[in-house]
């Protein structure tokens, strides 16, 4: 660790394998929550019926030091088998969906669609004066869509938050 | 093993048993009477009946942390349960293994807000090292014998397990643990061993030290009698300087010439110096408190650091340092003793001798030093008293303390020459701990001398235990510091704000004698040093738990200090430096840099 970068605020997504018991989710964010450190954002769902077991993905923030401590903190867990750290550990792939209503008439409409063509975004939903479309990609890319749709009648999101994985053969 | 079935209440008792449990803490109610009519049915567990359940938890810390063993607490649902939280956080704190068992209300009441229903397992969460609802009687068992497990390796700490009413009393089976009592956990596998190239690495370091110190924590303690042979043997063989945290008071001998005396805030001035000014620093099982470091950017500046710890966690927390070691202090130990006898290494001796020259230079201020007193009983007098008369009884003697001013003096002016004599509250700092602890630790050790040093704050936190310990004819002595103060709230107050003693005075306070006569304890007062012999002496030959009113000097501040966010080498000695140092320079307003 140098002292140059010490303070830079980096953004780092971790992945966390726990055990799928009652409460493992409250542990995990208590103890961000408890700690001071950022959430920005999780998912959570099992990922293996037979060992009951869960993956939560956590994008977080803070100086390498903390992000060093919230992994040791995170390993320190009882139900928690592994911590990875995908953003330094090796090269891996992330991936968000979101769904996002825009309504609107006319031009606005017409305007949407072809947006949604070049991000490769589906339609899902539509009534005379409303779209609801799927837009996968990087967190950047839903942000930039959900960003174009806002002049254009942006009425709701929903999005999953990030879900990641190490690229090559090795599992978590 | 054999699979058996039992009621819920059966199994709990049956499993106690298979871990070796011999007492627990606690207090019965509504949902853990099933439990309790099992325990009235059965022999060897003996259960103790406290007065408030905060107390059960200290008793059982100050039981775990003077035999080494796990303690067990016992309480109901609701308001039992939510008086066993700063209970835990202390346990949480200090590394202590605690099992915590909970009643609960029936799985079928949760979440309608029942009778004494309180969402325990959630309210705990972050202050336990791990806990559990049982809602399965056939999973009993096996998390009863888990929460010992996690409670007592790894970094130990407390675990509660929450038992709905129901399950106490539904049927399911038991299976008993193997001989061999590590539980094969899914994911909680701590590492004991240290790794090789780190080990050997400390080594180069420490061989090529000109100025080193060992910074000794309650890791060591932790750890166990054999990480504290090691702990001694490592010390002797390099010749270097060791000093303990408040929490590893007694891993190393308090009257041994190697000693520097305790480190941190209220710290000896040669020890706190020592760890400003030397090159390598060799931290066994304490974690960079912020009592002990005081301004982190100026802790210890030229030092390289190796650091000893089994919580990955503790590693560069608050200090950044430059030879991790995970693992178990005696393991480490171990293998650092091995590899430095293979290696034949050799520690820079003549470099060693001007650090010890520097070091005892240091030592002539004799920082612990006070004005004594023929008229007025001095705090620090009294503990030199209890100490050196507690001597003389050739007792095996156990200490705890509450917090405050008197848990400083007991620190600095008690001496610990074996581990597990020493239980205060660091981390949490918890007043009221001291009295129920004491009241575990006398349980544990039925012969032993187990004093309480005591505030007159503090005392009035738990001191309903009078009753318990009359109960069970645990003859604890409780020595109360009295000076009509929140003395160490009123010592900041002195120093940092303007004299203002705001709330810091005690008016309303009890005839301390006359209160231990109305639970039929012995009460004792001594107001002068004259009467302190005879009233320490009179307290020893009781058989009866005795309670000691010690009037001491309201004024008496606890020196050295390193003010809060302050270095180690802006320590602040008592008014006895201020006039004239004993090196000749005249010290202003006491603040030595």
């Amino acid at each position: 660790m140098t002292n140059e970068d010490k303070d830079d605020i980096l953004s780092h997504t971790v992945s966390v394998l726990v055990d799928n018991e009652s409460g493992v989710l409250a542990r995990v964010v208590g103890l961000f929550s408890g700690r001071g450190y950022n959430i920005d954002s999780l998912t959570v769902a099992e990922v293996n019926h037979v060992d009951n077991l869960s993956k939560i993905t956590i994008v977080t923030s803070g100086t390498r030091q903390v992000i060093e401590q919230i992994k040791a903190q995170l390993d320190r867990l009882v139900p928690v088998r592994r911590v990875m750290d995908l953003t330094i550990d090796g090269p891996s792939v992330e991936r968000e969906m979101a769904l996002v209503k825009v309504a609107g008439e006319g031009e606005h409409r017409v305007e949407a669609l072809r947006i949604a063509d070049i991000f490769r975004a589906r339609v899902v939903d539509s009534t005379n004066a409303s779209f609801v479309f799927e837009v996968f990609g990087k967190a950047g890319k839903v942000d930039a869509f959900i960003k174009l749709m806002e002049p254009l009648g942006l009425v709701d999101v929903s999005r999953t938050g990030v879900v990641a994985i190490s690229r090559g053969a090795q599992g978590l | 093993m054999s699979t058996k079935q039992m009621t819920g209440s059966e199994i709990i008792i049956q499993a106690l048993k298979d871990q070796g449990v011999d007492v627990m803490f606690g207090l019965p109610g509504g949902v853990l009477l099933p439990l309790y009519d099992a325990l009235f049915k059965q022999n060897g567990l003996h259960h103790t009946l406290v007065k408030h359940e905060q107390a059960a938890v200290h008793a059982a810390e100050g039981y775990a942390r003077s035999t080494g063993k796990v303690g067990t607490v016992l309480v109901t649902s609701g308001p039992g349960a939510t008086n066993t939280v700063t209970g835990l956080v202390d346990a949480m704190m200090d590394s202590v293994p605690l099992v915590c068992l909970t009643g609960q209300v029936p799985s079928s009441l949760i979440g309608n807000d029942a009778f004494q229903e309180a969402d325990i397992t959630g309210i705990t969460r972050g202050i336990t090292k791990h806990n559990y609802l049982v809602k399965d009687v056939n999973d009993l068992g096996r998390v009863l014998h888990e929460a010992y497990y996690v409670a007592r390796t790894g970094r130990p700490g407390p675990v509660l397990v929450d038992i709905p009413k129901d399950v106490l009393l539904a049927t399911g089976s038991y299976k008993a643990p193997g001989k061999n009592t590590v539980v094969e956990h899914r994911s909680y596998k701590p590492q004991v061993k240290g790794d090789t190239a780190a080990i050997k690495q400390a080594i180069e370091l420490i061989k090529n030290a000109k100025r080193p110190i060992f910074y000794g924590g309650g890791g060591i303690v932790n750890s166990g009698d054999a990480a504290c042979t090691l702990f001694n043997q490592l010390v002797k063989m390099t010749g270097i300087p060791c000093s303990l945290t408040l929490m590893g008071l007694g891993a190393f001998p308090g009257s041994d010439d190697q000693f520097l005396g305790m480190m941190g805030m209220h710290g000896t001035y040669e020890a706190n110096m020592a760890m400003h000014d030397c090159d390598v620093m060799i931290n066994i099982g304490a974690r960079f408190d912020d009592r002990v470091t005081g301004r982190l950017d100026a802790f210890s500046p030229h030092s390289k650091k190796i650091h000893v710890d089994i919580d990955p966690s503790s590693i560069n927390k608050n200090i950044v340092v430059d030879v991790p070691i995970i693992g178990d202090v005696a393991h480490v130990l171990e293998d650092m003793i091995k590899y430095w006898k293979a290696d034949q290494a050799q520690i820079d001796t003549k470099a060693l001798d001007k650090w010890w020259k520097q070091i005892n230079q240091w030592r002539k201020k004799d920082s612990l030093k006070y004005t004594k007193s023929n008229k007025i009983i001095k705090p620090q007098y009294a503990l030199e008293r209890i100490r050196d008369l507690a001597l003389e009884t050739g007792k095996d003697t156990f200490y705890t303390t509450e917090v405050g001013q008197h848990q400083m003096w007991a620190a600095q002016h008690l001496c610990f020459e074996k581990p597990k004599r020493w239980m205060t509250s660091g981390g949490l700092g918890t007043m009221g701990y001291g009295f129920p602890a004491a009241m575990g630790v006398q349980t544990a050790h039925p012969d032993a001398l187990v004093c309480c040093i005591a505030g007159d704050g503090s005392f009035q936190m738990n001191l309903q235990e009078i009753a318990t310990l009359m109960d069970y004819r645990l003859p604890v002595k409780c020595f109360i510091l009295n000076n009509q103060f929140l003395g160490m709230v009123r010592q900041w107050q002195e120093m940092f704000h303007g004299e203002r003693y705001s709330e810091s005075h005690i008016e309303g306070q009890p005839d301390f004698v006359k209160l231990a006569e109305a639970y039929g304890a012995l009460g004792l007062r001594a107001t002068s040093p004259g009467e302190l012999d005879d009233v320490i002496r009179k307290a020893f030959e009781s058989d009866l738990p005795t309670i000691v009113d010690i009037r001491v000097d309201a004024e008496e501040n606890v020196f050295p200090m390193i003010p809060s966010g302050a270095a180690h080498n802006e320590i602040i000695l008592g008014p006895e430096y201020t006039e004239t140092s004993e090196d000749g320079g005249s010290l202003e307003s006491g603040v030595l840099v």
